[in-house]
């Protein structure tokens, strides 16, 4: 157990020794853990980013289907609405024509009537005429008569 | 006739207790010069244990800086995987004791607890083939191979230790406020009365702990290494003594080994943490 010189030269060692260590060994470690961790630090915030991102997206997408389904459903209202408008349209509008027709048909029969009429009338006049004549015996002057024919004639 | 004998006996015995001290003596003795042309004394050096530390000093911290220096944020490799573990094991455990600025405690630790501990491992190695090679290799008949069984290695580490414990009491409190704490604390100077009574006990309490600190501290690492290395010595003596002894030291041995290994390793462990815990203690205010 004998202290002497030793003791000085380990402690010499020992202060060199850390020496050493704290300027040589110990920051250019920490350097290279650190930014390890920094990277790793960073992929996990690009992963956080990443999951953030894909949850906007598909808030997004459930946004835009909502709305492509209110579209699609104003879509199919409208064309429900503008079948029922034309079919509307169509029915007045036939019916119209129909009425038309209908109209046209009555106003010819009207004439054929009118026709039949003035025909019968005028083929009476004459049978009247004829009848008279038989009545009377005698040859009536058709020109000298003509204005009373024409009052009976009138009167049918 | 009978007299003789035992006479004979009692002297065969005596050689082989002289026989067995001078083998421990042998194995026991430093490689010591003195400086110059003083005889012996203080002005000694063991170059066995100046030369070993070293070595072991340098091979570590060299083998740590060699993997560090290629050191990259990626992938490490399996050496740098390796050191990294160290450094975080030492890293964590100073972070644990110590909260102020911890970088220049962490090398501190590492350099301590690395260091011991291989010097610490030099134990292991066994004792009789090394001292073959030291006198048939190098040419050394005494050379003693584990710096930490020398009290000066474990002195001049407890005895730096303490430097930097007043060095940082002085930086962090300054010189006044360190020698106040000298004085005023752990008792205090209160009532005013007492003061005097309180400041010499609060003196002798202060100079109490600053010199078994470090006392301990070194006495603690030398005497379990010195002891490490007596065991071995006394086991190599057992299995000298014949086939059945020669067995059982043989067991010992093996036993010893692995027992010692775990002492060098918790030593080195021990060492390294009241480095730190003293360390901080110095930054500890009252």
């Amino acid at each position: 157990m004998d202290i002497n010189l030793t003791l000085l030269m380990q402690a010499v060692i020992f202060g060199l020794l850390i020496w050493a260590c704290a300027k040589y060994i110990w920051p250019a470690l920490m350097r290279a853990v650190e930014k390890r961790q920094q990277q790793i630090a960073d992929g996990l915030a690009a992963g956080e980013e990443g999951r953030h991102s894909l949850a906007n997206a598909e808030k997004r997408i459930a946004e835009m289907m909502a709305e492509a389904k209110g579209r699609a459903q104003e879509i199919v209202a409208q064309g429900e609405k503008l079948k029922t408008e034309t079919i509307e349209q169509s029915k007045s509008l036939a019916k119209t024509e129909g009425d038309r027709l209908l109209a046209a048909a009555k106003a010819e029969i009207e004439q054929e009537v009118y026709r039949a009429k003035e025909t019968l009338r005028g083929q009476v006049a004459q049978l009247a005429v004829a009848g008279a004549e038989q009545i009377l015996k005698r040859e009536v002057d058709a020109s000298a008569h003509a204005d009373l024919l024409a009052a009976i004639e009138k009167q049918l | 006739m009978a007299m003789a004998a035992a006479t004979e006996q009692v002297g065969e015995r005596l050689a082989e207790q002289h026989d067995a001290s001078t083998y421990i003596q042998h194995h026991l003795t430093f490689f010591a010069r003195p400086v110059g042309d003083t005889d012996a004394g203080f002005w000694t050096i063991h170059y066995d244990t100046v030369i070993t530390s070293l070595i072991l000093g340098v091979l570590v911290l060299g083998f740590i800086w060699l993997v560090v220096r290629k050191a990259t944020a990626g992938v490490p490799s399996k050496p740098q995987a390796f050191v990294e573990l160290t450094i975080g094991f030492v890293n964590d455990q100073v972070r644990s004791m110590f909260h102020h600025d911890y970088r220049i405690v962490a090398p501190i630790a590492l350099t301590v607890g690395l260091w011991v501990l291989f010097m610490n491992l030099m134990d292991l190695l066994p004792a009789d083939i090394m001292a073959w090679i030291y006198s048939h290799v190098f040419h050394l008949h005494a050379w003693r191979s584990v710096p930490t069984a020398d009290v000066n290695t474990t002195f001049a580490l407890s005895l730096s230790v303490l430097g930097l414990m007043i060095f940082y009491n002085i930086k962090n409190k300054g010189l006044g406020g360190w020698l106040h704490e000298l004085y005023a604390s752990p008792f205090g100077i209160r009532p005013f009365w007492a003061a005097p009574l309180l400041i010499a006990f609060n003196v002798l309490f202060n100079l109490i702990e600053y010199v078994s600190k470090p006392l301990s501290h070194s006495l603690r690492l030398f005497g379990n290494m010195y002891a490490g290395e007596i065991m071995f010595l006394l086991i190599a003596l057992l299995a000298s003594s014949g086939y059945v002894g020669m067995v059982g030291g043989a067991v010992a041995q093996v036993a010893w080994v692995i027992f010692d290994g775990f002492i060098a390793i918790l030593q080195a462990y021990i060492f390294m943490m009241l480095t730190v815990a003293y360390i901080a203690m110095a930054h500890e205010q009252h």
